[in-house]
């Protein structure tokens, strides 16, 4: 065969960068998976051609630099009140795309209230929910998602019920108000939970532009520094660990009919 | 009394400009929707209540955004995205509520997002009372939340003042992007007296800033974080010289019977209508009172005050509070002359008889001037430190009723790009403008 019949030959593209991500390489640490949930975003946003639609909402922690990676602009909001901002964006720019972007601690701890009554009033805003069980930025303390026994610096022996309490299911609860329509837990830990927490994503945005209501995915990831493990490790431990404490899978799926009453199923 | 308050929505729409009987903290919420207020957002405080229904009732006859927050958090963030994508936002709260409300003030500040804040203020600290106080006067002009910042601060000390400074407000806050608060008490918001509606829309600027979705342009981010510390120097240099450009333009006073006054109460707000009445009955036993009040808290007139105080006898503070702003009046004085105070707290509200002996008590400290020097005219001020600006206003003469600021000069952009010149600029004299 000739180069010039092989330069002639039809290529197909299997894997590029998604245009909405930024050519950059991240702040995150080594093994972190905000990456690649920063690119599922991205993907599935570009798939829908939502880029010049979208006002997106970062949070405080370590994803706040999600505006350094994302084309999508960007407001930053104070820690916890991100579906605050999002709501005010969304009742001024219905024509537009809202997307908002939190760890646990910003949605589970400081933002309870605002995630709950953003949830409650159905708005139209697609919450992308990252839960490592742990505040990253800060040093890795304990969060409200972090699993009883598991050691971070601000509980050195292991979470203890007796002093911290319980850890939260926020989706679940969040599942419960009618005016979820779409309510979902993803993982990170293999390239097949990749895609079903991309296929997730797609139908949480779907959701929003149909007039649903409001629509959130929680995505487990690691935190292999905050964690003390190797990012292997890490991803390990999310399957031994964190999968049997938070199930993965479609909580609520209320599509159009987010008015009706509430019927909850959890998909282990 | 909504049905007067109905009566003035019937009457608005024929002119824009009448004389009705209102409830302060409704006519606020009207002359914000006359302004062109695109989304409210608020939490139920007493005493601001009425503010808050009023636009529950108006926005949606008008196809506008109210939304009723599930805090004051709530309300101040969704009004930080409404402004961001865009908007012309009111929020209002009262005093625990601005308390509530500092943080997000801070992230606005940084962030430069406009948003125009009414405070309604009632007593304190804590949940304090119900009733009118000027005890909020540090928190809003010293700073809410954290960080080196200012906001403008309007007074006004009349409902139909209070009118008029609504759409100047929204105009301060989209030509300097930055939120803006209108200071208010329990007695204005609360109380109905003849209202003079003068409505007005300020004109819409283009936002070049605000996030619409990045169609056929960049991204735009708006942030207030910047972990380089020689970044976050150079936006907080930025932001100073934002504020410097805004203290340079923006001061807005009123002087009344300054003319021949000996002595001058400094007053703003409630404390300044008390202060009209002790005035007259001041007059009337001989002592030659006048009456300063600031309209502008945050840029204080501080040029004016000195220049005041260099041919005065003495000044008298009233507040309601435990003496809050007699701390920026006497840094403008400088010790050219004495400086007293009175003040009442916890939802009271001194009386003119109470105010008129403070008068005396500081005739007695500061003595009466000889009758062969009369106060008028008055006596060339010494020269006081001037701006570095070649652009400075011209002495204004202290009198006039209503607004007599200073009129801005000539519209500059700020170093931080956000002061383009206001269109609309001009004067909104009661009685025709400055003199």
């Amino acid at each position: 065969m000739s180069v010039a019949s092989l330069s002639e030959r039809p290529t197909r593209v299997i894997y590029q960068r998604p245009e909405l991500l930024c050519e950059t390489s991240t702040r995150y640490c080594p093994g972190c998976g905000h990456g690649i949930i920063h690119r599922l975003i991205a993907e599935v946003l570009g798939e829908l051609q939502l880029g010049p639609r979208t006002i997106a909402v970062a949070p405080v922690g370590c994803s706040v630099f999600a505006y350094d990676y994302l084309q999508l602009d960007f407001v930053e909001s104070p820690h916890g009140r991100a579906p605050a901002v999002a709501t005010g964006i969304r009742r001024v720019r219905p024509e537009n795309f809202v997307l908002m972007y939190q760890g646990d601690g910003d949605l589970a701890a400081i933002g309870t209230a605002e995630i709950v009554h953003a949830a409650a009033r159905g708005e139209l805003i697609t919450g992308v929910f990252v839960n490592n069980g742990i505040y990253g930025m800060t040093g890795g303390q304990m969060a409200p998602t972090t699993l009883l026994g598991q050691r971070t610096t601000s509980s050195p022996t292991g979470r203890e019920a007796s002093l911290a309490g319980y850890p939260i299911r926020i989706t679940e609860m969040l599942a419960q108000l009618p005016g979820v329509a779409y309510a979902a837990r993803g993982t990170i830990v293999d390239p097949s939970a990749i895609g079903k927490t991309r296929a997730m994503l797609k139908r949480a945005c779907q959701v929003q532009l149909e007039g649903g209501g409001f629509a959130l995915v929680e995505i487990l990831s690691n935190c292999p520094v905050g964690w003390g493990m190797t990012a292997q490790e890490s991803l390990e431990h999310i399957r031994r660990e964190v999968i049997p404490a938070y199930p993965p899978g479609v909580i609520v799926d209320r599509g159009r009919t987010a008015t009706t009453a509430p019927s909850i199923s959890v998909e282990a | 009394m909504q049905g007067n308050g109905h009566g003035a929505s019937e009457r608005r729409a024929g002119a824009r400009h009448h004389r009705v009987l209102m409830k302060g903290n409704e006519a606020i919420a009207e002359a914000a929707i006359q302004a062109g207020c695109d989304a409210y957002f608020g939490y139920p405080i007493t005493p601001q209540a009425e503010l808050l229904e009023w636009m529950a009732r108006r926005m949606p006859e008008l196809g506008r955004v109210f939304l009723q927050a599930e805090s004051e958090l709530g309300a101040i963030n969704m009004a930080l995205g409404a402004a961001a994508a865009g908007a012309r936002v009111l929020v209002s709260s009262s005093s625990p509520g601005i308390s509530l409300m500092a943080e997000a003030m801070s992230y606005m500040a940084g962030q430069q997002t406009p948003v125009v804040l009414v405070n309604v203020m009632r007593g304190g600290p804590g949940l304090g009372s119900i009733q009118p106080s000027q005890g909020d006067y540090f928190q809003a002009v010293k700073g809410h939340g954290h960080g080196d910042y200012k906001v403008p601060v309007l007074a006004p000390a009349s409902i139909s003042e209070a009118v008029d400074l609504v759409p100047l407000a929204f105009e301060l806050a989209e030509r300097y992007r930055t939120p803006t608060m209108l200071l208010a008490d329990g007695i204005l918001g609360q109380a109905m007296e003849p209202v003079e509606l003068r409505f007005r829309t300020p004109e819409r600027r283009p936002a070049d800033w605000a996030l619409t979705g990045a169609a056929g342009r960049p991204p735009r981010v708006i942030r207030s974080l910047d972990l380089q510390p020689e970044d976050l120097e150079r936006h907080n240099l930025e932001l100073q010289a934002k504020f410097r450009e805004i203290a340079r333009r923006e001061v807005r006073w009123s002087g009344q019977q300054l003319g021949d006054a000996e002595l001058v109460i400094v007053a703003y707000g409630t404390a300044a209508r008390v202060a009209r009445t002790a005035i007259r009955r001041a007059r009337a036993s001989g002592l030659r009172v006048g009456l300063f009040r600031p309209i502008t808290l945050w840029p204080f007139p501080e040029r004016e005050l000195a220049r005041l105080s260099a041919r005065v006898r003495g000044l008298l503070v009233v507040e309601l509070s435990a003496g809050q702003m007699v701390e920026d009046v006497r840094l403008a004085v400088e010790g050219r002359c004495p400086v007293a105070f009175h003040g009442r707290m916890g939802g009271m509200v001194p009386t003119p008889d109470e105010v008129v002996e403070a008068l005396r008590g500081l005739q007695a400290r500061v003595g009466r001037r000889p009758r062969r020097a009369p106060a008028i005219p008055a006596p060339e001020p010494p020269p006081l430190p001037r701006p570095a600006r070649s652009s400075e206003q011209p002495a204004a003469p202290f009198e006039g009723d209503g607004w007599s600021r200073l009129e801005p000069a000539e519209p500059t952009p700020t170093a931080a790009g956000a002061g383009r010149p206001l269109a609309t600029a001009g004067r909104h004299g009661r009685n025709g403008g400055a003199r």
